[in-house]
């Protein structure tokens, strides 16, 4: 019975999600009451719960809910556990969400996007709900994909401006890279279990270590994936310049989120598949490294911020630099402890930032002492202001995401552009017809090109999407283009293995759906328009918010987003993809994260910045 | 600097001092926050005739100037633009067809895009090189300025090793093993003596001819930021922690990082201007006038009158006698600021033996303030003028509470570590109970917290070599007198003394709000009025005063006392100041006084509350009051009070002339008595105080509402604090000067208009006396119209000539019940006759 009702913590925000989509735009009162309801309800059944579980017995509670789809030897099953990891992660949560949407409830009155606000808020609070009360991995990536969406809309919910968008496409990108770790992860567990694990297995110690013993490296190589998702989330080395740029949002959103719930998740999961890693001490030395690194780095940052919401941000990641560091040396409860009291506090110190003027300028006027740093005079003077100009300059963090990460793909995308519409009818394709054919009739192929085509057929797939994401015109390319990815790693799938018709349909069905429907929102968006371009932000949004929508969703089905079938697809083909197959599995992730941020982009290039009609007032490009 | 400046602007055409200059000029002016002052918005075209100047703006920088066509056109079916006013705006404009005109004005669809001008020159980055700029220059440029500039917010300060933005700069360069740049050929630039704005733009832009129009787009695309270097750079003062910048510097600097990025992203490059076709610049070039504009104008003209009309009307329709109070209760001088319009409304109908008068909140008292411990000296007058006077607090008692939340120990690695693992939960607990029960605390920003209540002030000097930071300490008797008989002539109350006269001062309560300093008095440079009040107070209460003032024709009887008060607009209370000084028998009669106070700060309070959605104004006025104060204190508020929202008139001239009407708190109002003064002396003294500050409130509510995006602050719930000066969008954005959206989002963009009852041979004299004063009225920046004293005959101020103006009002409607209305309307409601 309590075991089950662990389904509540679920359901609870679901169903005050799916209210708050139906109430009317102008009711504000309706909209944060209910978002409170839900809170509060939520709020106590989190304290009522963990007074049973603790009375007990607090054993570590799993509820097998229902398979979402199975063959031979795959399982896709939506999982949900309950122990102290969840308890602490779920309680705080529920108590900072209950408390900031009062908050917000009074701050967001009048605002435009006042439902938009409490919508995802709610949408969120789901996706992390369903993160941390997740059994297995699959049902984790389910609240790890909500997350990013509805960060990425918290962040640029001021989306008429510039700078809000452009940032959330930064973070949405950065979340991805540890999406596709997660994927990657999950595929490679998935050859090293060859089932699809619960975490309440996981902690069996002896089943863990038995499989270790046997796959040293791939047990080393999915902590890796992990830790790689896990720093990307939790604003570690490299990827600490998301974090600030994060808050553009209200700041009550930025303060729950990027000031305290998002950005623990990585510490989250770092937690959950503790014993997965707990007694590879390669690993344990790699997570203490890089949090030491972290809060050295990131307190030098902190230091010199001269903005308050990036001094706390940056303050912020150094303590979760503690807390990983905590984790890995196995003290749990104090990183458990030491999680909420930052999250409490960066939350608080966000809500009263704006205070900081008044109060510091009173603070100055009596107490002002000129210049008077003592800060490392240890170090000679030329060391420390070149400490300073590097901390000064994130010690150039966001150009090294940039050189490793973006400029690679857009540097090898401008080579493709020989890829047009025509070419691609011409040339590619009779060679995806001849696939097809070869597929179905192969038995003359030689095995030694039989083994190469799925790779061929892959990095075809991933051209088209590079060349989608470099596109800087016609958004119909750029669609289309990210579509025909997908045919080309079904293609290449079914070269590796049997991939049965039902896969197949829905996979590639779940994509022609978002497709079909996504190619008639821009067939509206044109025939509204006149012509449109990719060449700038079209802000498209503030005449046609309805047609945004539905290219959003069109969007998200075709980046497997759980709202298609599409979504299981891509988790059967990395089910696909061989031990062995390291070069076809780097492909096809490749091609998923290009995949998100090529449609990302083409949202928010053609929807959201500043709204290229100036009949009304716009803002400036750098506000 | 001066060196390289002259050597260029001697020879060429490119004059680096005259566009630094036009800079200055057109860039926003607003000074850092703790010094928010109100000003008008577009001060730079002030020299143009209103709509001109707005036409000017909008075509060469992009700003949206007035409402959208399709508002005016929204408030018309309203009804809230009047027919009749609007077709005699049309034949004011010189057209006969007025049915034609109102079809075009209804009916006929126009293009109302706005093209700039600024930012097209760089613009071309993009299109000629596929680089944005902006995106390569601003983050660094931005993060360098603020970091520089920063007053306390960063725990590791700029190593400013060189007096100087530049010279810092080049110490830093040359001494840290890292750089500013990424390229060699920027990092020499900055190291090499002949660096000078007219040689990087040699190299950036290469024509000469494109220099200024280049410059005004660089700053331009940033102008929140090169605004406020042009403020420190001007009065370095308004920096405690004072830096020496000047947007010389910037500018290099910024040429420096786009010759970076260039020199980073392309091997081989040329200047801009050599790509470009056209060579030539028509930046500031003549604008052409089109139907729209003038479709704009009418509109905006129909809009103005429809509600100055009726309180022109309600003007003619008062009684013209003057009901005498036969024993006076008390006289009670509040602050010129339309948010006292209601309040004295309050006193007078709750105490009807009572007098109340306005004038600006500094009571004609100008010096500098020191609080007890303070470092610092405060300002307490209108900003463009300088005291040579310094106040200073002594007896004071009380400290500043902390809160460890702005600790920067919690900033901190290890400290932070064991700080945040302690603090957490306490930080759980303080926001449960800020969200749930909201209390004064450390955090918020009090008036009343401005001066110490039972301190004491250096007020009379008594020794000339009295002196402290180049500030005589105190006023001498003849000083006091000059400034009590100023004070006293200008608003008319020259005899007839109550035996109990409060002067009050205002301020406001605020919590988690950036623009604290905007909310309070304008004439104190946006402080608190309390100290002024005193000080005024004092002197009329000195013996030695009052005899020189008895000389000079003001009889104070020996048992009036004067009394220094502070109101607190956004919290509607009050602080009576000395209390122990008064006799007996006042001190009884303050008892009772005191009741009113109360009772009209509840009805206020009350009335306030219409305009705010979440309290319900049905309600009684003190359980209003209470969520009134409440909100003062809720750091979820973003709208503690509103400020001057809606404000649209200035009324110079006795309470009689406006007693009987209602102006729903719209109304900025100075007394003043055309008998005391018929040469119009006081009068010259008071618009050339309520022209630029009621004129310059006015027009940043109006710029500030029809653009928000580009000449306000925009929504404030994103706003980020940078350095304690200025707030910006999230961490790489530019600064946001004006008011954020939560101030003026219930405000109608209407200039002031100006009613001064006086004759106006005599007004016309006074306003032409001026220059600076002269031309607000002119280009009819604010409107101005003089009612004659003796027949109510109105006459408005158009093209530098007065005209007869008859209203098309013929009647307005009796307001019976107040509260009723109040509790049904949120919106602006129209003049309406007080019943009797």
């Amino acid at each position: 019975m309590i075991t089950t009702s662990i389904n509540l913590f679920i359901l609870i925000p679901l169903v005050g999600y799916l209210i708050s989509l139906l109430l009317p735009k102008r009711n504000e009162n309706a909209l944060s009451i209910t978002a409170f309801a839900i809170c509060g309800l939520h709020l106590i059944f989190s304290i009522v719960f963990l007074i049973v579980w603790l009375v007990s017995g607090h054993s570590t509670l799993n509820v097998f809910d229902w398979i979402i789809f199975k063959t031979n030897d795959y399982e896709f099953f939506i999982d949900f556990c309950y122990d102290k990891v969840s308890a602490v992660y779920g309680l705080t949560g529920s108590a900072l969400v209950f408390l900031v949407i009062w908050y917000s409830r009074y701050y967001m009155h009048r605002e435009g996007g006042y439902k938009r606000f409490f919508n995802t808020v709610l949408f969120f609070f789901l996706g992390y709900n369903v993160t941390v009360y997740s059994g297995n991995f699959e049902t984790l990536f389910i609240g790890w994909e909500i997350l990013g969406i509805s960060s990425f809309l918290l962040i640029a919910f001021y989306r008429d401006r510039f700078l809000p968008v452009k940032n959330a496409v930064k973070v949405f990108s950065i979340y991805r890279l540890g999406d596709v770790g997660l994927l990657l992860a999950m595929w490679m567990s998935h050859h090293l279990w060859h089932q699809n694990i619960t975490f309440l297995q996981l902690s069996n110690k002896e089943l863990v270590h038995a499989h270790l013993l046997e796959h040293s490296m791939i047990g080393v190589a999915i902590a890796v994936m992990i830790l790689i998702t896990a720093a990307a989330k939790s604003a570690q080395l490299p990827f600490t310049s998301w974090l600030p740029r994060a808050m553009e949002g209200p700041t009550p959103s930025s303060a729950i989120f990027y000031g305290s719930l998002s950005v623990h998740l990585g510490a989250f999961l770092l937690l959950r598949t503790f014993p997965f890693w707990q007694e590879q001490t390669s690993v344990r030395v790699l997570i203490v490294l890089l949090g030491l690194f972290t809060s050295i780095i990131a307190t030098g940052i902190a230091r010199v911020q001269s903005s308050i919401k990036s001094q706390i941000a940056y303050a912020s990641a150094a303590q979760i630099g503690i807390i990983f560091i905590e984790i890995a040396l196995g003290l749990e409860y104090l990183a458990l402890f030491h999680f909420a009291s930052n999250a409490f506090l960066r939350t608080y110190q966000l809500l009263v930032s704006p205070s900081v003027v008044s109060y510091l300028i009173k603070d100055q006027f009596y107490n002002f002492t000129p210049n008077t740093s003592k800060l490392y005079t240890f170090i000679p003077e030329r060391w420390r202001i070149t400490f300073y100009l590097l901390c000064m300059k994130e010690w150039h963090l966001g150009d090294f995401i940039r050189s490793i990460y973006w400029h690679p793909i857009k540097y090898v995308g401008r080579y493709l552009h020989f890829l047009t519409l025509r070419t691609i009818l011409l040339f590619f394709a009779p060679i995806f017809a001849i696939g097809v054919v070869c597929k179905y009739d192969n038995y003359y192929l030689p095995s030694s090109i039989h083994s190469v085509l799925p790779l061929l057929f892959a990095l075809f797939g991933l051209m088209m999407i590079l060349r989608s994401f470099t596109e800087r015109r016609n958004p119909y390319l750029s669609f289309i283009l990210v579509a025909l990815n997908h045919f080309w790693i079904a293609l290449a799938i079914s070269f590796n293995e049997s991939f049965s018709s039902t896969e197949t349909v829905l996979y590639l069905g779940g994509v022609s759906v978002s497709a079909v429907v996504g190619l008639l929102a821009l067939k509206r968006l044109q025939e509204c328009e006149g012509q449109i371009s990719l060449s700038r932000f079209n802000g498209h949004v503030f005449e046609h918010p309805k047609i945004a929508f539905l290219f959003l969703l069109a969007c998200l089905g075709m980046a497997g987003f759980p709202i298609t079938s599409a979504f299981i697809g891509e988790d059967l083909i990395f089910s696909h993809i061989h031990e062995h197959q390291l070069g076809l599995a780097f492909l096809v992730s490749l091609s998923f994260v290009i995949d998100g941020l090529a449609l990302i982009r083409l949202y928010a290039r053609l929807f959201m910045g500043v709204h290229i009609k100036t009949y009304h007032e716009n803002p400036f490009r750098s506000s | 600097m001066e060196t390289t400046v002259l050597k260029y602007s001697t020879t060429q055409t490119f004059n680096v001092v005259h566009v630094l200059n036009e800079l200055h000029h057109y860039l926003p002016a607003q000074a850092p926050l703790k010094d928010f002052i109100h000003h008008n918005t577009l001060h730079a075209f002030q020299h143009y005739p209103f709509f001109e100047g707005i036409k000017r703006a909008s075509r060469i920088f992009g700003y949206q100037v007035t409402l959208p066509l399709s508002e005016y056109r929204n408030l018309y079916t309203q009804g809230r633009i009047n027919t009749h006013v609007l077709e005699r705006c049309i034949q004011l404009e010189g057209e006969r067809d007025v049915e034609k005109w109102k079809k075009k004005l209804c009916n006929t669809s126009y293009d109302t895009s706005v093209q700039a001008r600024v930012g097209q020159l760089r613009a071309n980055w993009k299109t000629q090189y596929q680089l944005d700029m902006d995106a390569l220059t601003h983050p660094l440029l931005f993060r360098t300025l603020c970091s520089y500039l920063d007053q306390g917010i960063a725990i590791w300060p700029f190593p400013r090793l060189q007096e100087g933005f530049l010279a810092s700069l080049k110490a830093l360069e040359k001494q840290a093993y890292t750089s500013f740049f990424k390229s060699k050929q920027a990092r020499e630039l900055l190291l090499s003596d002949d660096l000078s704005i007219p040689y990087l733009l040699n190299l950036l832009v290469g024509e000469e001819a494109l220099f200024e129009t280049y410059l005004f787009d660089q700053q331009f695309s940033h102008q929140g930021w090169s605004g406020m270097v042009c403020s420190v750079e001007t009065q370095p003062q308004t920096l405690l922690d004072t830096r020496k910048i000047s947007l010389y510097d910037v500018i290099l600097f910024e040429l420096l990082l786009e010759i970076d990025a260039l020199s980073t992203k392309r091997k081989h490059w040329i200047p801009l201007g050599q790509t470009l076709a056209n060579k030539t610049s028509s930046f500031f070039s003549e604008v052409e006038t089109t139907e729209l504009d003038k479709v704009i104008r009418i509109w905006q003209k129909a809009f103005e009158w429809s509600y100055y009309d009726q309180v022109l009307a309600g003007i003619r329709l008062g009684t013209s006698t003057k009901k005498s109070i036969e024993q006076k209760s008390f006289q009670a001088l509040l602050c010129i600021d339309d948010r006292e319009c209601s309040f004295r409304r309050y006193l007078e109908t709750i105490d009807s033996n009572c007098e109340t008068f306005g004038t600006p909140g500094f009571f004609a008292v100008e010096f500098y303030f020191q609080p007890e411990g303070g470092k610092f000296l405060t300002k307490l007058c209108p900003a463009p003028v300088t005291p040579k006077y310094l106040i200073k607090e002594t007896a004071a008692t009380s400290k500043q509470k902390k809160d460890i939340h702005f600790s920067r120990q919690s900033n901190a690695l290890v400290r932070g570590a064991l700080m945040t693992n302690v603090l957490g939960f306490w930080s759980g607990l303080k926001l449960a109970t800020s969200v749930f029960r909201p209390t004064s605390g450390a955090t918020d920003a009090s008036s009343f917290k401005h001066m110490v209540a039972h301190s004491e002030l250096s007020i009379e000097n008594k020794d000339l070599t009295h002196r402290e930071h180049d500030l005589q300490i105190g006023f001498t008797i003849e000083e006091m007198a000059n400034r009590t008989e100023t004070l006293l002539k200008s608003i008319g109350l020259v005899s007839h003394f109550a035996p109990l006269v409060y002067i009050i001062g205002h301020g406001s309560s605020s919590v988690n709000n950036p623009h604290y300093s905007a909310y309070d008095c304008g004439a104190c440079s946006g402080r608190a009025g309390s100290v002024n009040a005193r000080v005024m107070a004092f002197m009329l209460n000195h013996p030695s005063v009052r005899a020189i003032l008895e000389i000079r024709g003001i009889k104070i009887p020996a048992n009036t006392q004067f009394m220094g008060a502070l109101h607190d607009t956004t919290r509607d209370e009050m602080a009576f100041y000395d209390l122990d000084s008064l006799t007996s028998v006042n001190g009884e009669s303050h008892i009772t006084h005191r009741r009113v106070f109360d009772k009209a700060l509840d009805k206020n309070a009350k009335e306030r509350s219409r305009r705010l959605v979440s309290i319900n104004t049905a309600l009684n006025a003190e359980t209003i009051h209470e969520k009134i104060r409440r909100r003062s204190v809720s750091l979820f508020e973003p709208r503690p009070e509103l400020n001057h929202a809606t404000n649209a008139l200035c009324i110079v001239g006795r309470r009689e002339l406006t007693k009987h009407l209602f102006l729903d708190r719209r109304s900025f109002m100075n007394s003043f008595d055309y008998k005391v003064d018929p040469e119009g002396k006081y009068l010259l003294s008071i618009l050339n105080a309520a022209a630029p500050v009621c004129g310059g409130i006015n027009l940043e509510y109006y710029f500030s509402r029809v653009d928000n995006q580009k000449l306000g602050a925009g929504t404030k719930l994103p706003h980020n604090v940078m350095g304690l000066f200025a707030v910006a969008n999230g961490i790489d954005g530019d600064l946001r000067p004006g008011l954020p959206s939560q101030m003026i989002e219930v405000h109608d963009p209407v200039r002031l208009l100006i009613i001064v009852e006086h004759f106006k041979e005599v007004v016309l004299k006074t306003i032409q006396t001026n220059p600076a004063t002269y031309e607000w009225f002119k280009n009819e920046w604010v409107n101005l119209v003089s009612v004659d004293p003796e027949t109510k005959a109105l006459y408005v101020f158009e093209k530098e000539e007065f005209v007869p103006y008859l209203p098309l009002t013929k009647n307005l409607q009796t307001l019976s019940d107040l509260d009723a209305l109040l509790a049904t309307h949120e919106n602006n409601l129209p003049v309406y006759l007080l019943k009797k």
